[in-house]
């Protein structure tokens, strides 16, 4: 047994390990060279972060989830009211926040996982208890109602995780986003991460060969719940106002499944491929379109029928083809 | 509050409910069928509110004869859907289809928007503020004829579907689709129509409820959730389910509205969805458990 066992330790070449360094060193130098784009690159981060979230669920342990924004919203929330009310920096609340989203999912899980729940069905009932926070943040007073919150701005306070300039936003995205990447990079070699994909692939074997399936998919959804919002506590930083259209709406459940789903489902590049082709399209379509804003939907719509039809696996997956495909044709 | 009161919302409860089965009825006769969840058919029924209020304002169509013009306009939509999308990934993962009908909905609504701005339209019709008493409960007349219109479709697809040769065929297809094909049922053929025959559901719905729900892009959003609720409560792909599923939920938005602040009206519908769900997801009809 000794030979699986050293497969699954995860090692990169060299050559990758150069790749890495360098890609992290020229996001660095970013800000003092293209200052203008740091908008642009904060949400591809934030996006991409929070499209792991849904990944590690949808991807990895094959559970659709149409209302991740279910788990945006409580983030930006939770952190926000604790602040807000109570004066708690949102360093603290993010992390109130992630044990929030986790504890809703847990719940969440609990219900579906147990009566074996999967598909649309799965689907359908994550979008219902998305929906049911949509109405009850709108319809409550308590919670800022159909208003929303609005952060007091402190000025430059750190210390209060707001910021004047965009900067320290971008390295907190980059380097959650990074962290991201590498808990998924390494949850694909643990076992866990295995009893996922084995849950994904045919649910009633991977039981009878005596995996925890039950379990498998609670620990998916606890890591997708807490990714993602943790994405919704910094958002919330980062504009210092939420309403619940904009954080508990169905927009956001479909802005963060997009990302996974285009750039490659179950893929650990996957988030961030559909994010760096989907954030600056949504920002420049706005831009361009501005009294049309729902242009930018029009197109992801467009994408996803086309990725659905031609691409199942993704853009990761399209050049895993290609890739293959050349190797055929010179070999 | 009182019992007159109660009484009628309970009654326009009932005459809504009507429009959502006849949604439901949609939905359901699609899944059942070919076992896809059709996530564009609040899109659908946008459309057909669109469709109809286009027939009112440009061809001076009366409101009313504006359904047939929906029902025929949705059909054709729905076939082509089908045929064109749908059919290529019939076979993939059904998550896949899902999300097929997801892009597609985004691409319609957002297209509306584009089209025709994202302003609420007011159908306006002389009877729209016509109300009639029953003792002392009010009735609005505008809902009653939304509910007769859908009975009526709803009662005519009842008897295509029992009394028609095309009708055993879909009922043949969603109960044994490869036994249906060797029996020399055309199935390409039928999943089309049967796509068609759903959207016309939602096309009329949508052009019955126009007269009385302002007409906006994404105005789907506030019945595709609902049907589907109506789906689950009825059991999916069960059409006697979700008429009376229809009926229920309707009357249940109405309690809620009465106790509940308006943005909140529809979580008791919600809190039944997440309930059936959980623990009979063939639905409060269906004959087996899973």
């Amino acid at each position: 047994m000794a030979e699986p066992r050293g497969h699954l330790k995860r090692k990169l070449g060299l050559s990758t390990w150069i790749a890495v360094v360098c890609v992290l060193a020229a996001l660095h130098a970013l800000p003092w060279v293209f200052p203008s784009i740091l908008h642009i690159m904060i949400m591809i981060f934030l996006f991409s972060l929070m499209g792991q979230g849904w990944n590690v669920l949808g991807g990895y342990a094959g559970q659709f989830s149409f209302g991740h924004s279910l788990f945006f919203g409580v983030g930006a929330y939770v952190s926000s009211l604790l602040f807000v009310r109570l004066g708690l920096t949102p360093w603290i609340g993010i992390f109130v926040s992630c044990g929030a989203g986790i504890l809703l999912g847990l719940f969440v899980g609990f219900l579906s996982f147990r009566y074996g729940l999967k598909g649309p069905f799965f689907a359908l009932i994550m979008l219902a208890f998305a929906e049911i926070f949509h109405m009850t943040a709108t319809g409550w007073s308590a919670v800022g109602g159909a208003l929303g919150v609005l952060i007091p701005l402190k000025g430059n306070a750190p210390g209060l995780m707001q910021f004047l300039r965009k900067e320290p936003f971008y390295f907190l995205t980059l380097w959650m986003m990074v962290g991201s990447l590498y808990l998924v990079w390494r949850l694909e070699s643990t076992r866990l991460g295995l009893y996922f994909l084995a849950t994904r692939e045919d649910h009633d074997a991977a039981e009878a060969l005596g995996v925890n399936t039950f379990r498998a998919q609670m620990a998916a959804m606890a890591i997708s719940a807490g990714l993602t919002s943790i994405g919704g506590t910094i958002y919330a930083q980062y504009l210092l106002y939420i309403d619940p259209d904009s954080t508990f709406g169905v927009v956001n459940s479909v802005e963060i499944m997009l990302r996974p789903i285009i750039g490659g489902p179950g893929t650990i590049l996957g988030p961030l491929l559909g994010s760096v082709v989907l954030t600056p399209l949504s920002e420049i379509t706005r831009l361009a379109f501005q009294s049309y804003s729902g242009v930018y939907l029009m197109i992801y719509g467009l994408i996803l029928v086309a990725v659905i039809m031609f691409l199942p696996d993704g853009l990761i997956g399209f050049a895993r083809r290609v890739v293959k495909k050349f190797q055929k044709g010179a070999a | 509050m009182t019992l007159s009161f109660v009484a009628g919302s309970l009654l326009n409860g009932l005459l809504v409910g009507g429009v959502y089965s006849l949604m439901a009825i949609g939905l359901t006769l699609i899944f059942g069928v070919m076992k896809v969840v059709n996530f564009a058919h609040g899109s659908l029924i946008m459309l057909g509110m669109y469709t109809s209020y286009w027939a009112v304002i440009l061809l001076r169509f009366d409101p009313y004869l504006a359904i047939l013009v929906s029902l025929a306009v949705l059909f054709i939509i729905g076939a082509c859907f089908q045929r064109f999308l749908i059919n290529p990934i019939l076979n993939a993962p059904e998550h896949n289809q899902l999300l097929l009908t997801l892009g597609v909905s985004l691409f319609m609504e957002n297209l509306a928007v584009f089209l025709w701005s994202p302003d609420y339209r007011v159908l306006k019709t002389s009877y729209a503020e016509v109300n009639f008493y029953l003792g002392d409960i009010s009735i609005s007349l505008v809902r009653l004829l939304a509910f007769v219109s859908a009975m009526i479709l709803a009662g005519i697809l009842y008897l295509v579907l029992t009394r028609t040769d095309l009708g055993k065929a879909i009922r043949a297809a969603s109960e044994e689709p490869k036994g249906a094909l060797l029996m020399g049922i055309n199935i390409r053929r039928l999943y089309m129509i049967t796509f068609g025959i759903g959207a016309a559901c939602a096309g009329v719905s949508g052009a019955a409820i126009a007269p009385f729900i302002p007409v906006y892009p994404y105005v789907g959003w506030l019945f595709v959730i609902t049907a589907f609720v109506v789906v689950v409560l009825g059991g999916m792909g069960n059409i006697l389910g979700a008429f009376v599923g229809g009926l229920i939920i309707g009357v249940a938005d109405s309690v809620g509205a009465m106790f509940l602040p308006g943005a909140m009206k529809s979580i008791i519908s919600f809190t039944i969805f997440i309930i059936i769900l959980l623990l009979k997801p063939a639905g409060l009809f269906g004959r087996k458990n899973g």
